[in-house]
């Protein structure tokens, strides 16, 4: 199985030169460290800034520059800021190319849910909604079951939704999958997990066609 | 044109009970923090905050949260704030959760005279309840409509007497907006400079938006979430 860092790398993998790219909260931040050589990309952060950089080294914290996370950042050189507006002009109007978020539930159809929990956690969607309804490439980064070994890739979300139709691609601790017309497509296995183990946590609809790669990094 | 007022106490002069007001900010970052204590003295309430969060349990709009001061929140993302889940929980406080891009645009369409207008953002959620629907080159969208308010509260960088202003780094966020979509907006400045100090063509938001201006003072710009990494 793949740890938090590992989902992140395998996902940098699906990053392609010139992209502009939004990250989450959590796993999908760590993809960051993993660009792979030869590729350049821009990070988008919805609380209005392009070409964010490293977090700072101690001592150098600027509380005006901040991600979505309220995390403190720096900036590329060539970077640039806005206001929120323009920032969500970017990801409506489709000029970032890859969405990259957690989630809670994703089902087979590509529905998301990962803003609510109702009557235990309401913290809010903040961006998410904008981000899955518009962006046209939206991988999700997440554990394949929850703590209490449930799926978390159903045939249905039972979780109050974020977007619907909206994720293209899932990379979990377990396995790589596409979502298609039919269901999760499973692409990649992680180093030592089998099938069966896929299919096990597997709740949705699983389709598996002839010999399965393991992942390679 | 002169806007400049004295402090955060003239800023704010005429805020009622239940009124509505827009606060600027992302988490604790531009927030309009003189204005908030300034509300926080004058002790109104039954307000309905517009703001992306609600602050921290000691700082930002939770300040007002402690003292009972909001009737209703519309925000897109509420979490690290123990007082405002209690207050949600038990009823206390109304609570408006909306995807944040919608926000935003919201207070534009505000201060832009547009008066609603169609995102794909929220459709298939609780968001869309009761909201049109109506189909653009075949994808869902629903309407939402423009946000107002009776204060917009604002924390800018530098700013002349006439009201121009500028923000420093990821401290604009909601600022630009909600100071379009006041229908008195009070601009809190970080440093008050003279009229043409400020270069014409790198002003972020037109005095014509803004009916109050006043240095600001004792920023605290408390960090949410502190990271950095070791110098090698």
């Amino acid at each position: 199985m793949l740890d938090r860092n590992q989902i992140a790398q395998r996902i940098a993998q699906e990053l392609q030169n010139g992209w502009y790219v939004n990250l989450g909260i959590g796993i999908p931040t760590l993809v960051a460290n993993y660009i792979p050589e030869g590729i350049n990309v821009e990070f988008q952060s919805e609380n209005g800034l392009l070409g964010m950089g490293p977090f700072p080294f101690e001592g150098e914290e600027d509380a005006d520059l901040i991600n979505a996370g309220k995390q403190t950042v720096t900036m590329m050189k060539g970077g640039s800021i806005f206001d929120s507006s323009m920032s969500f002009a970017m990801i409506r109007g489709q000029h970032v190319q890859l969405t990259v978020l957690g989630a809670m539930e994703v089902s087979d159809s590509g529905d998301i849910a990962n803003w609510k929990i109702p009557g235990k956690m309401v913290k809010g969607m903040g961006g998410a909604m904008d981000l899955v309804a518009s962006a046209d490439n939206i991988i999700v980064a997440m554990s394949h079951t929850n703590r209490k070994g449930q799926s978390k890739l159903l045939r249905q979300c039972s979780l109050p939704l974020t977007g619907v139709k909206c994720v293209k691609k899932v990379v979990t601790n377990m396995a790589v999958l596409d979502i298609t017309p039919n269901g999760f497509l499973l692409l990649e296995r992680a180093p030592g997990v089998s099938v069966e183990e896929i299919q096990a946590a597997t709740e949705g609809r699983l389709i598996i066609d002839g010999d399965v790669p393991e992942m390679n990094f | 044109m002169n806007k400049l007022v004295k402090d955060a106490k003239e800023g704010i002069a005429g805020v009622q009970d239940g009124m509505t007001l827009m606060l600027g900010g992302f988490g604790l970052c531009g927030i309009p923090e003189n204005c908030i204590s300034a509300l926080v003295d004058a002790g109104v309430k039954d307000l309905t905050c517009i703001s992306n969060n609600a602050g921290v349990d000691d700082f930002g709009i939770g300040l007002m949260l402690q003292q009972r001061q909001v009737k209703k929140m519309i925000s897109s993302y509420v979490g690290e704030n123990d007082e405002f889940e209690r207050q949600m929980l038990t009823g206390e406080l109304e609570v408006d959760l909306i995807p944040q891009g919608s926000l935003a645009e919201r207070c534009r369409a505000g201060g832009a005279g547009i008066p609603a207008f169609f995102t794909p953002a929220g459709y298939g959620t609780e968001v869309a309840i009761g909201k049109e629907v109506r189909y653009f080159d075949g994808k869902p969208h629903i309407l939402e409509s423009a946000l107002h308010a009776d204060y917009a509260l604002v924390k800018a960088w530098k700013g002349d007497r006439y009201g121009n202003i500028i923000f420093k780094g990821t401290a604009r966020n909601f600022n630009p907006v909600m100071a379009m979509a006041g229908k008195i907006t009070v601009v809190e400045v970080e440093e008050l400079v003279e009229p043409g100090e400020l270069d014409p063509n790198f002003i972020h938001i037109p005095g014509v938006f803004v009916q109050r201006i006043f240095q600001g003072k004792g920023y605290e710009k408390r960090i949410e979430q502190l990271t950095t990494r070791p110098k090698v």
